[in-house]
């Protein structure tokens, strides 16, 4: 099975965020839970709707992700620019993809 | 410039107020996500990839330097320092939250200015030439009519919830330099042989996944009848469009599929209605909006001609920019100023807050106080006499905002893509970047002349690549970008819809491809003199296939 976490935006400010082991949405992929088998995804889709339901979140979605050299690492290009941000140096201060890191 | 009256204030506060409780009664669970989308949608509230977006509306593109310092206050405040001008003469800030956006619209008020109807299946912002009241080729100013229709339009109970969103451009002269033939409604302001203002009226434009080029439904239609055959498409629209598919629910489908012959039939009709009723558009209500929108009293400044001689043999790079950016006005003392946004290797349609901030100093000082926004995502100061050219190159130079490539091949539209857009397949702003690093000498910029280059990250083709001269959409291929090329689009008087050229390519041969397609022209041009577009439509798109593919059997998409 391929590996997959869970991602969200945040209701009140619509930033990207991920479930943590702890059950935190926190905004970093690399800080998100990872899921491994079939239970693991139910319960996070469970955790999903509840977040939702409770209005913490927006756009709840389960995503494939791998893991690449300790890194986890989204399969579809779109979330790995949901999770790094623009690929491009839009503002003084944020880099994004554009920076050292870039792997789009 | 149009300002609001005692009603508008009253209304745009009362639609802040209704938002600020939705938000709150969302925020603390007591309005489900399902309930509460629609109505942010309505105040141009949208969810992206990384946090919300707002687009503020910009009827048609015409702002004043103290509505410009509130959007650099926004950014500042609210955002992360900058905004995006978009191809629909709006402004996007990609980063508010949902929390503040009550406050942001507040503030928006206090300038006259709103997001409502920015999103919606229902009449957006009117957009116009963004050298409207200016140009020496206009017969009349369309931005009066623009606003009509955005008064009538505004919160229409009837038109509130179309089949799809609809949107309505303006021209007021015979160069069409606002793509009206690719809109739902184009409307062309012209005189009759007795000398009367009219319009001839187009329908059924778009691009999105069907481009369609829109159906010229009327010769003729007198101003005082704007609103009532506007009605009457709308009514036919509204009744026959499709509800049963999003993707033929636009009017084009109607058009292609009813038949421009029949639909204006239809029209004529309803039009038959309405005509002799309140919507007849009274002349003192035309003079009354058209009085807001009279052209500033330009003195006279002859001094200019010979001070703008001799600043252009001091300063090439000030006679390049003059050469390129500087259009000219009916008033022959004076010029329209294109402020490009496209810095080389930059992003297109993006300006910072200081940079907003500049433009309105600028505008205040030199340009009467007024800015357009160019739906090529570029900013305008329509009325800037020759003798201030220097100091208004000056200023734009301290504030990064004096590239001189107005319609130019690294003058680029780009939408946002997929580093900000939901719906995105691909991205279209590293594309534009690479393009304009590639192409950015000014030496070589001037000797491929006139090319327009559009790109889209979707189908929906907000970066209106169909009508770029080379047009690239990216698209999702087996989980990687991969970028079609089209060749022959235009948006102006000649419409046309650009042909896909062959397969697509990868985004690290993508540059490569349009060289070879700019060097292909450069090899067959007759001279100079002849553009892109015109050796396009001269010799189809073989040359251009043989450069790029060769014999490949691979050249079919």
């Amino acid at each position: 099975m391929v590996d997959k976490v869970l991602t969200a935006n945040r209701l009140a400010d619509g930033i990207s965020v991920w479930l943590d082991a702890s059950g935190n949405w926190v905004e970093s992929l690399q800080d998100a839970f990872v899921a491994r088998h079939a239970e693991a995804v139910a319960a996070l889709e469970a955790t999903g709707k509840r977040s939702f339901d409770e209005n913490k979140v927006v756009d709840v979605n389960v995503i494939d992700v791998e893991e690449v050299d300790g890194m986890l690492r989204p399969l579809r290009m779109r979330e790995r620019i949901r999770a790094e941000g623009p690929s491009i140096a839009y503002a003084p201060g944020y880099h994004g993809l554009a920076g050292p890191k870039f792997a789009a | 410039m149009y300002r609001y009256d005692e009603f508008d204030h009253a209304f745009v506060s009362a639609r802040v107020e209704q938002f600020r409780d939705q938000v709150q009664r969302r925020l603390s669970g007591e309005l489900a996500e399902d309930s509460f989308k629609p109505l942010r949608l309505m105040n141009g509230v949208y969810l992206q990839l990384h946090a919300y977006m707002l687009r503020v509306a910009i009827p048609y593109g015409t702002l004043s330097s103290r509505q410009m310092r509130m959007l650099a206050h926004i950014a500042r405040k609210y955002d992360r320092g900058y905004g995006h001008f978009t191809t629909r003469q709006n402004i996007q800030y990609n980063w508010p939250r949902l929390s503040d956006t009550p406050d942001i619209l507040q503030e928006l008020a206090s300038v006259e200015m709103h997001a409502l109807q920015t999103s919606g299946n229902c009449i957006r912002n009117v957009t116009a030439d963004h050298f409207s009241g200016a140009a020496a080729d206009e017969v009349a100013d369309p931005r009066p009519y623009a606003e009509i229709l955005r008064q009538w339009s505004s919160v229409h109970p009837e038109f509130s919830f179309l089949p799809r969103k609809f949107k309505i451009a303006v021209t007021g002269a015979e160069r069409d330099r606002a793509a009206i033939q690719v809109h739902d409604i184009g409307l062309h302001l012209k005189k009759d042989e007795n000398g009367r203002l009219g319009f001839a009226v187009y329908v059924g434009g778009g691009q999105g996944r069907t481009p369609m080029i829109a159906k010229k439904i009327r010769d003729f239609l007198p101003e005082e009848d704007l609103l009532s055959y506007t009605t009457a498409i709308m009514r036919v629209y509204n009744l026959y469009g499709r509800r049963d598919n999003k993707y033929k629910a636009r009017i084009k489908i109607l058009v292609h599929e009813t038949g421009a012959e029949e639909l204006a039939r239809q029209v004529e009709v309803e039009f038959a209605k309405l005509k002799d009723t309140e919507l007849k558009l009274p002349d003192a209500d035309i003079q009354a909006i058209s009085t807001y929108f009279a052209p500033a009293a330009l003195p006279n400044r002859p001094e200019g001609w010979g001070n703008l001689a001799r600043w252009k043999k001091a300063d090439p790079e000030f006679a390049r920019w003059v050469q390129q950016n500087v259009q000219p006005h009916k008033h022959p003392d004076y010029g329209m100023v294109t402020i490009s946004l496209k810095p080389i290797g930059g992003i297109p349609g993006d300006a910072s807050d200081a940079q907003m901030d500049a433009v309105a100093d600028i505008a205040e000082e030199y340009a009467f106080d007024e800015i357009r926004v160019s739906h090529e995502q570029n900013l305008i100061l329509p009325h800037v006499a020759l003798a201030d050219l220097e100091p208004v190159y000056r200023a734009l130079v301290a504030a990064g905002l004096a590239t001189a490539n107005a319609g130019l091949i690294t003058d680029i539209i780009a939408c946002p893509g997929l580093d900000y857009c939901a719906l995105a397949n691909a991205r279209s702003i590293p594309v534009a970047q690479e393009i304009s690093s590639r192409f950015g000498s000014p030496e070589r910029q001037a000797e491929i002349g006139e090319l327009k280059i559009k790109i889209s990250g979707c189908i929906n083709a907000c970066g209106h690549h169909h009508v770029g001269h080379i047009g690239l959409l990216g698209v999702e291929k087996k989980g990687a970008e991969l970028y079609q090329i089209t060749l022959g689009g235009s948006g102006d008087e000649n419409t046309s819809i650009g042909e896909i050229i062959g397969r697509g390519f990868e985004p690290e041969k993508v540059t490569d491809a349009v060289e070879t397609i700019v060097d292909t022209y450069l090899g067959l041009r007759r001279d100079k003199t002849e553009t892109f577009l015109e050796a396009y439509r001269r010799v189809g798109p073989q040359p251009f296939k043989d450069a790029l593919y060769g014999g490949s059997a691979q050249e079919a998409a």
